[in-house]
């Protein structure tokens, strides 16, 4: 049914590694900035982060976690505009290939990525920011390949709406980095203004927010089903949509 | 068994907003022949052979490929058709190998993707990627995959656009080279010197439409009978000699440059035998008969590259 997914899967994480800026803005970056924050201000750090913001303290794993959902958000994207732009998406479809076997592949190349980073960043922040014994890893790491992949679905639907590549990034910046702001993560989201607070409460970033930040502290699954099914509804709604509005060329 | 088409296109028509792009456009191709379909850009070639391919649904109208319609099977029909599309790309650093393999492993019955690298002469790309191949190379790569599946039709669209001369020359050799291997190919272009060398059949197509069907030589003869040869001899009585020859129209005379016009496949013939017979030397002498770009332009009554 998915006939060409394994080859095409792993011919386009062979071609995203051939590009090393792609590779250190998805891998390098959230790792470093983990490692650098975790240094000032995570728990090793004794008592010169008192008075650090909570998302630096307490959350670090979490801010990473997002950048790393977001920049695969913002790498979708582009990639898709520029493949549709060139004529690389026309030219795949007038295969066999199936168009959602297309966007699979890219999909889990994403996950792939996401899930390496996520080891990186324990190993590499071992020294300033001790994962604790008690958090549950495999639980965070399924928590966090979840929830990029009902954000990944948003960014079918970004990509529909942007006219060029050219666009694509400024387009998906100004709804990505807005979205983080109010996810919760900084800002309590009851505490926002009411306009943002609903806004917070229809986008998918908040509920993982609250999952990642839950399952992270130790709270099980059960105590975010809530979370769970928005997200996954959200993810049925941003497919379907995508479904019928997305462009090929 | 009556002879079916390997392409039967019956009046279909299809519209972009109020743009009418392909408008009651019918015609037949045969197995076994290259079929051009030409005209100026925006004439509605890609939008005739996309419907076809069934990568669009045209508004109206009846389309079988190999006995199957595009709309509805247009996943039996890749199996059995190979496709180039016009200013497709593929990703940048893909390599040529890759992408072979690829495509093989896309259908059932593959062809074997090494041989085939060594057939359109990219061996030494084998390990290169996409975005360092020339112009010629990638559409050397893009007739690689279009053949990937052993496909019994092919379909090429403007294949050479932006090819110097001589990959141009290169690439007609692998278009022949497919037909001889018993496919069916069916092209666009927009130049008439490549679908005069290469085309067994073409249609000309206009703003949508078709305008006519047929033999390359076949089209110049039926719209363009008019023959030109020009003959420069110091010779007086040339020009009457040439006047007296029965299809011969006029005779003008520069100087000794004598440009003689007239009409029917004929007419070369009689001034050479002309010459021959009064045995008029001659400094130079060449004949001018028109092509398709001539056809084209007595058809709509604007050149190609308007």
């Amino acid at each position: 049914m998915m006939r060409g997914l394994w080859t095409l899967t792993w011919l386009e994480l062979k071609i995203f590694v051939r590009e090393p800026l792609g590779v250190i803005g998805t891998v390098a970056v959230p790792v470093a900035i983990f490692a650098v924050l975790g240094r000032m201000l995570g728990p090793a750090a004794g008592s010169d982060s008192r008075g650090a913001p909570r998302f630096a303290s307490m959350d670090l794993p979490i801010f990473v976690s997002l950048l790393m959902v977001l920049s695969a958000l913002l790498s979708l994207v582009t990639i898709i505009t520029i493949y549709r732009e060139s004529g690389i998406l026309k030219r795949l479809r007038a295969t066999p290939l199936r168009s959602y076997t297309i966007l699979t592949a890219h999909v889990l190349v994403k996950l792939l990525f996401t899930a390496v980073t996520l080891g990186l960043m324990v190993m590499a922040g071992r020294r300033y920011y001790p994962v604790a014994p008690d958090v549950p890893l495999l639980s965070f790491t399924t928590a966090l390949l979840f929830s990029t992949v009902c954000i990944l679905a948003m960014g079918f639907l970004i990509a529909s709406l942007v006219p060029t590549a050219r666009f694509a990034q400024p387009i998906a910046s100004l709804i990505v980095y807005p979205m983080l702001g109010i996810s919760g993560l900084f800002v309590p989201v009851e505490s926002l203004p009411p306009m943002l607070h609903a806004a917070a409460r229809a986008l998918p970033l908040t509920y993982a927010v609250s999952l990642l930040r839950g399952v992270w502290h130790g709270a099980g699954w059960s105590a975010h089903l809530g979370d769970v099914a928005v997200l996954a509804a959200m993810f049925l709604a941003f497919t379907g949509l995508s479904a019928r509005v997305f462009r090929w060329e | 068994m009556p002879h079916a088409p390997v392409i039967h296109v019956s009046s279909i028509r299809k519209t972009y907003g109020t743009t009418i792009a392909v408008d009651d456009v019918s015609f037949e191709v045969e197995a076994g022949e290259i079929f051009g379909l030409i005209g100026p850009n925006g004439a509605g070639k890609t939008t005739t052979m996309e419907c076809i391919e069934g990568l669009r649904a045209p508004d109206r109208g009846a389309i079988s490929v190999l006995g199957l319609d595009p709309a509805r099977d247009v996943y039996a029909l890749q199996e059995r058709i190979g496709v180039q599309l016009q200013e497709a790309q593929l990703q940048k650093r893909i390599k040529v190998r890759e992408a072979v393999d690829l495509w093989a492993s896309l259908y059932r019955r593959p062809l074997d993707g090494d041989r085939l690298i060594e057939q359109l002469g990219l061996g030494d790309k084998r390990n290169a990627w996409f975005m360092t191949l020339s112009g010629g190379q990638k559409q050397r790569l893009f007739i690689a995959l279009a053949l990937a599946n052993d496909p019994e039709l092919v379909f090429l669209d403007e294949l050479t656009t932006g090819l110097d001369p001589q990959a141009r020359r290169a690439i007609w050799d692998l278009v022949r080279g497919i037909r001889l291997r018993g496919k069916t190919v069916f092209l666009t272009t927009h130049l008439m010197e490549e679908a005069e060398r290469l085309c067994d059949r073409v249609a000309i197509i206009d703003h949508g439409r078709i305008v006519d069907i047929g033999a390359p030589a076949e089209l110049v003869h039926r719209h363009c009978p008019e023959r030109t040869v020009i003959v420069e001899t110091k010779d007086e009585t040339a020009p009457e000699r040439f006047r007296a020859l029965p299809h011969v129209h006029s005779v003008s005379d520069e100087g000794g440059r004598l440009t003689i016009r007239g009409q029917g496949t004929d007419l070369v013939t009689e001034a050479i035998q002309c010459l021959a017979e009064h045995r008029i030397r001659v400094i130079g002498f060449r004949t001018e008969i028109p092509t398709l770009e001539d056809v084209f332009l007595r058809l709509t009554g604007h050149t190609i590259r308007d």
